[in-house]
C-alpha cells in the first residue's frame, strides 16, 4: 500500500497530487499528519507543501472544473472527515488527467465525497449567518463569539461586512482562537488576549456593555417566547434545525438573570 | 478588549437613539407577537439586494436566512408582529376578533422602528413582517403600515427584508405606496371557499381579498415593463406575494384547497401558498369544529402536495381526484399517486426523462438531478443509486436499472407495496430472562 501523508492544508493536498505525477505512482491513501496510519503500509511518503506546485495543479483543475465545482472543492477541503483527503486526491487526479469536466459523474465515489463534504462545510458556514448574535459594547462595537465545527469564519465575514457596513464589529472563533475586527473601513484578522471575561464566556461584562443591551436582549427573549404556538410544541424539530451546540452563545436560549 | 487602536479613538455612533423603550414596550411586544403568531409566512427569500454602502442591511435571496427556531419548531426569520391587535372585524377563526376579551396593545411608530433596527443590528432577524388588525377602515390601517415601511427605508436607511400585509379592501394608491418599500406583500385567503368564508367571516368576501392581490400583481408587472425601458426604476415588491389558507376550520376538502393553490400559482407573482393547521382558538364559537389538536398531519400532507406542484411537475388534479378528495394521511401524496398508477412503473432510471424520474417515490429533486447527470458517464446500477442518496427501500418497487430487481409494483399489487411501506416490521423483544414464576 502506498500512503502519502500531508499537513492538512489545501496547498499540501494539491502538492500531494503534483508529487504523485512526479513519482509516477498512484497512492492508495492520503492521510493528514495528525491521523493514525493504517496497519500495513509499504511506502510512506511525506508531502512537503509547496505553493508553487499547488498553484500549478490548481490552475489545471480550474481549467477543467466549473466555478461552482471549484468553490465546492475548496470548501470541502475544510472538512474534518478523516477519509476525505483520499477522495479529494483521487478527484484531483481525475480532474488533472481528464480533458472534459468530471464534476457531474456522481457515480464516482470521489466526486460524491466532494459534493457531500462541500455541502457539510457550506451548511456550517450558513449556520454562522443564522446563529451569530451580536452584543453591543459601550464603545459602539458589536461583539459575537462562535464555535463552528469547521474553520468557516472567512466564508461568513464578507456577508457581515456588507450587511453592517456602518457598524464596527468583532466576530471571534473561540476554538481556533482568532477572529475578525471590522472598523467601518477595513477588516483585520485579530487574536484577543485571553484574560478578558468576554473571551472566556462569550458574554460581554456589564462594565463594557452598552446601557441598553440588556433591555434588547430581554425584548428578544420575550419575543421568541411569545411567537411559539404552545399547542404545536415540537422541541425535536427545534433541535434539528438549531443544533444544541449553538445554544451556548444564542441570546434567546440563555437567560443570565434566571441563573 | 485588545483590538486595533483606531477602534478606541473612533467612537463612531452610527445611530442615535431618540426613543426610550421600557418594560411596557416588552409587554406590548409580547402581546402583539402572540397576536401575529398564527401567520405562517416567515420567509426572507426571493430577492438579492446588496448594501449600497449608505444604509444598513442587505438581503441574500436563495433560501433566505432563518435566525432562530421557536419551541414549536417554526423558524424565526423576520420580526413578525402586529402594529395593533385591535380589530373591527369579527372573523370566527381569528384570535384577534372584536368579541374576544384579550389584552390589546398598539405599538408606536418609533417603538416598532427602534425594535426592528436594534434587533437587526444584533443579527436576530432578517427584517420585519408587519401585519395589523383593521382599525377604523382598511385604508386608514393600510396607510399606517405603509408609513412604517417608508420611515424604515427613508429615515433609517433600512435595507433589509420587509414583508407587509395588505389589508383586504385597501385602495390601489395605498397598496402601491406600500409596495414601493416592501420586498414581499401578502393577502391571506384564509378559507378556500367563498361561501365558507362568508359564513365564518361576515365582514369579508373574495373580491376584497383578490382585489389587493391584483393591485400587487399589476404593480409588479408595470414595474417590470418600466425596468426594460429605464435603468433607475425602483423595484416594486421584488420578492412577489404570498398567501395563506387555514386547514380544518371549514368543511372544505384537500381537493378544494389544492385547486385554489394551483390557480394562485398560475398568477405570475404568487410565490408561496402557506397552509396553517387550525388551532382551536375560539372554541366557544359553534360555527367552528372542536379540535383537540391542530390537524398537523393533514397540514404536512398539504405542504407535500404543494411541493409536488411546485417542484415535481404534478398537477392539482393528479394529486387528488374525484374518488379521493382528501389526501391519504397514511402515505405521502407522491407515494399515493404511484400506488394509484401502477401502470406507470417500472421506470428505467438509465433512460427515462427527468420528469418521470421525479415521480418515483424515494427519489427527490436532488437525487433526480444527480441521476440524469451521472448516467451520461456510465450505466447506473442499484449500488450507484444508493450512494447517490436514493431511498432504495421505497424506490425499489418502482424502478428498473438492468438488474434482477425486487418485486415491482406492476408485477405485484398496490396493496402489497402499500403494506410493505407502511407496516413497520415487528421487532421481537430480546429475551433477557426466563419467567419462572
Amino acid at each position: 500500500m502506498i500512503i502519502y501523508r500531508y499537513d492538512g492544508s489545501f496547498d499540501g493536498l494539491l502538492t500531494a497530487v503534483f508529487d504523485m505525477f512526479v513519482r509516477k505512482e498512484e497512492p492508495d491513501m492520503l492521510v493528514a499528519s495528525d491521523c493514525a496510519l493504517p496497519l500495513f503500509c509499504d511506502v510512506l511518503y511525506d508531502v512537503c507543501p509547496d505553493p508553487e506546485k499547488a498553484s500549478r495543479v490548481w490552475k489545471k483543475m480550474r481549467g477543467v472544473l466549473s466555478r461552482g465545482a471549484a468553490s465546492a472543492y475548496m470548501a470541502a477541503s475544510l472538512s474534518d472527515n478523516p477519509d476525505y483527503p483520499t477522495h479529494a486526491m483521487k478527484f484531483a487526479r481525475r480532474a488533472v488527467l481528464s480533458e472534459s469536466s468530471i464534476e457531474n459523474d456522481f457515480s464516482d465515489p470521489a466526486v460524491l465525497a466532494v459534493v457531500r463534504e462541500a455541502r457539510r462545510v457550506k451548511g456550517e458556514a450558513h449556520r454562522l449567518l443564522q446563529f451569530i448574535r451580536f452584543q453591543k459594547a459601550c464603545d459602539g462595537t458589536y461583539f459575537a463569539m462562535i464555535e463552528p465545527l469547521f474553520d468557516v469564519l472567512p466564508f461568513a465575514v464578507n456577508h457581515f461586512v456588507d450587511r453592517f457596513s456602518d457598524q464596527p464589529f468583532i466576530i471571534y472563533d473561540r476554538i481556533r482562537d482568532y477572529g475578525y475586527h471590522y472598523d467601518i473601513e477595513d477588516v483585520r484578522r485579530i487574536v484577543l488576549s485571553s484574560e478578558g471575561m468576554h473571551v472566556r464566556t462569550g458574554q460581554l461584562d456589564s462594565s463594557i456593555m452598552d446601557s441598553d443591551e440588556m433591555l434588547f436582549q430581554s425584548l428578544w427573549r420575550g419575543y421568541v417566547d411569545a411567537i411559539a404556538i404552545k399547542e404545536r410544541s415540537n422541541p425535536r424539530k427545534q433541535r434539528a434545525d438549531m443544533p444544541v451546540r449553538y445554544w451556548k452563545y444564542l441570546t434567546e436560549m440563555n437567560n443570565p438573570l434566571s441563573e | 478588549m485588545k483590538c486595533h487602536p483606531r477602534c478606541v479613538v473612533n467612537l463612531h455612533i452610527p445611530h442615535q437613539k431618540e426613543i426610550i423603550m421600557t418594560e411596557a414596550t416588552l409587554e406590548k411586544l409580547k402581546i402583539l407577537a402572540a397576536a401575529a403568531k398564527y401567520d405562517v409566512s416567515c420567509s426572507s427569500s426571493g430577492t438579492v439586494r446588496r448594501n449600497d454602502g449608505k444604509g444598513v442591511g442587505n438581503t441574500v435571496g436563495g433560501v433566505g436566512i432563518c435566525h432562530s427556531f421557536a419551541a414549536d419548531g417554526r423558524c424565526i426569520a423576520l420580526l413578525k408582529v402586529m402594529l395593533t391587535n385591535y380589530c373591527k372585524y369579527d372573523c370566527a377563526y381569528c384570535i384577534n376578533r372584536r368579541s374576544n376579551d384579550i389584552p390589546r396593545a398598539t405599538l408606536s411608530v418609533s417603538e416598532l422602528v427602534g425594535i426592528t433596527m436594534e434587533f437587526y443590528r444584533r443579527n436576530y432577524i432578517e427584517g420585519l413582517f408587519l401585519s395589523s388588525g383593521v382599525v377604523r377602515n382598511p385604508d386608514y390601517t393600510m396607510e399606517r403600515i405603509a408609513r412604517i415601511a417608508k420611515e424604515l427605508r427613508t429615515v433609517h436607511r433600512f435595507n433589509g427584508y420587509i414583508h407587509l400585509k395588505s389589508i383586504p379592501g385597501a385602495s390601489r394608491e395605498l397598496v402601491s405606496e406600500a409596495g414601493r418599500y416592501a420586498d414581499r406583500m401578502s393577502v391571506n385567503i384564509e378559507i378556500p371557499n367563498e361561501e365558507s368564508l362568508k359564513f365564518l367571516a361576515p365582514d369579508k368576501d373574495y373580491s376584497s381579498i383578490y382585489q389587493p392581490m391584483n393591485f400587487i400583481r399589476q404593480g409588479v408587472l408595470e414595474c417590470e415593463e418600466d425596468r426594460k425601458k429605464f435603468v433607475n426604476v425602483p423595484r416594486f415588491v421584488p420578492a412577489g406575494q404570498s398567501t395563506q389558507m387555514i386547514v380544518g376550520a371549514s368543511r372544505d376538502t384537500d381537493r378544494d384547497i389544492l385547486r385554489v393553490s394551483s390557480s394562485l400559482y398560475s398568477m405570475p407573482t404568487m410565490r408561496r401558498v402557506y397552509y396553517s393547521g387550525y388551532v382551536s382558538v375560539n372554541s366557544y364559537d359553534s360555527r367552528l369544529p372542536v379540535l383537540r389538536q391542530p390537524p398537523l398531519v393533514r397540514e404536512n400532507r398539504l405542504y407535500q402536495a404543494d411541493w409536488l406542484m411546485r417542484f415535481y411537475h404534478f398537477k392539482a388534479d393528479e394529486i387528488t381526484d374525484g374518488d379521493n378528495p382528501n389526501l391519504d394521511l397514511e402515505v405521502d401524496p407522491k407515494l399515493a399517486w404511484a400506488l394509484r398508477h401502477p401502470e406507470a412503473f417500472p421506470i428505467d432510471v438509465n433512460r427515462a426523462p427527468y420528469e418521470m424520474i421525479l415521480r418515483v417515490p424515494g427519489i427527490g429533486v436532488k437525487s433526480a438531478t444527480l441521476i440524469v447527470n451521472a448516467r451520461r458517464y456510465r450505466h447506473l446500477d442499484s449500488g450507484h443509486l444508493k450512494k447517490i442518496g436514493v431511498v432504495m427501500k421505497r424506490a425499489r418497487y418502482f424502478i428498473t436499472c438492468g438488474e434482477l430487481s425486487a418485486l415491482c409494483i406492476a408485477d405485484s399489487s398496490p396493496e402489497y407495496v402499500r403494506k410493505q411501506l407502511t407496516v413497520k416490521p415487528k421487532v421481537s423483544p430480546l429475551q433477557l430472562s426466563f419467567d419462572f414464576s
